[in-house]
């Protein structure tokens, strides 16, 4: 690996840490002078990763590797894996539990909302082993 | 139109100082579903919501919103008080309904009364 390497462990269950992980990647790359709209597409793509590892794969670890060219996250978790990932990509699917819920999340948005802040997502999911996302926002 | 001229108007409850009081305004932002607002939340928008747990202000500060203003009397919970400050965000409070807080902010911006 090149560049400056990042890595995170995400705790399951826990709402009042989410976000932490992608509010010091956000801090870092501001100090490295990225540009504003990069790292805004980093953060909120991280964070909607790294609030699915709290909902539902018991947590996992998150490793940023940044170069001058990109930022890639990968995202890994050992959690129950996703049974059909063409319906999870879609927009308003959801199997996020009551609770989550009404804390304002579970609208089905996550990872479209990666897909959709990304210029790349990979998943590699195997039920009952876990799930790996992929995700690079390329730099100018 | 600033984050301080929103303070400075003295219509809202102050309920947290942020850092980048001078940062212009893009927009008022209206959703109460977080899911939602980190997809759609335009970077420095005064975002009017009525959630205020920790996780609003999370998402404020990922998707890079200027303020939030918690509408309806809407306040926040002591962990996400705490979080407000150590994020540096700014966060204001209004008896007014989500739309009417709204808005008004969109009023000032386009210097109407």
């Amino acid at each position: 690996m090149e560049g400056i390497v990042l890595n995170y462990t995400i705790s399951p269950d826990d709402f009042t840490r989410a976000g932490e992980a992608s509010s010091d990647v956000k801090r870092k790359l501001k100090q490295l002078g990225v540009s504003p709209e990069a790292v805004r597409k980093v953060a909120i793509a991280m964070y909607e990763g790294e609030i699915n590892m709290v909902i539902h794969a018991n947590g996992g670890e998150i490793t940023v590797e940044i170069t001058p060219e990109r930022i890639l996250m990968i995202l890994a978790d050992s959690g129950p894996g996703i049974p059909d990932v063409e319906k999870a990509m879609q927009a308003g699917y959801s199997t996020a539990p009551d609770e989550v819920r009404s804390l304002g999340f579970g609208a089905g948005m996550g990872l479209p909302n990666m897909k959709s802040y990304t210029d790349d997502l990979k998943i590699e999911t195997k039920l009952g082993v876990g799930t790996t996302i992929t995700m690079e926002v390329r730099l100018e | 139109m600033q984050v301080q001229d929103l303070i400075d108007s003295g219509r809202f409850k102050v309920i947290s100082l942020g850092e980048d009081r001078e940062r212009e305004l893009t927009t008022p932002f209206c959703c109460d579903l977080l899911s939602v607002a980190m997809g759609h939340a335009p970077s420095g928008c005064a975002w009017v919501t009525v959630m205020g747990n920790i996780n609003t202000l999370a998402v404020a500060s990922l998707a890079d919103a200027a303020c939030i203003i918690l509408a309806e009397g809407a306040a926040l919970d002591e962990a996400a008080a705490n979080k407000a400050r150590m994020q540096e965000i700014t966060v204001l409070g209004t008896e007014e309904p989500v739309f009417e807080a709204a808005l008004w902010v969109w009023q000032q911006m386009k210097g109407q009364d």
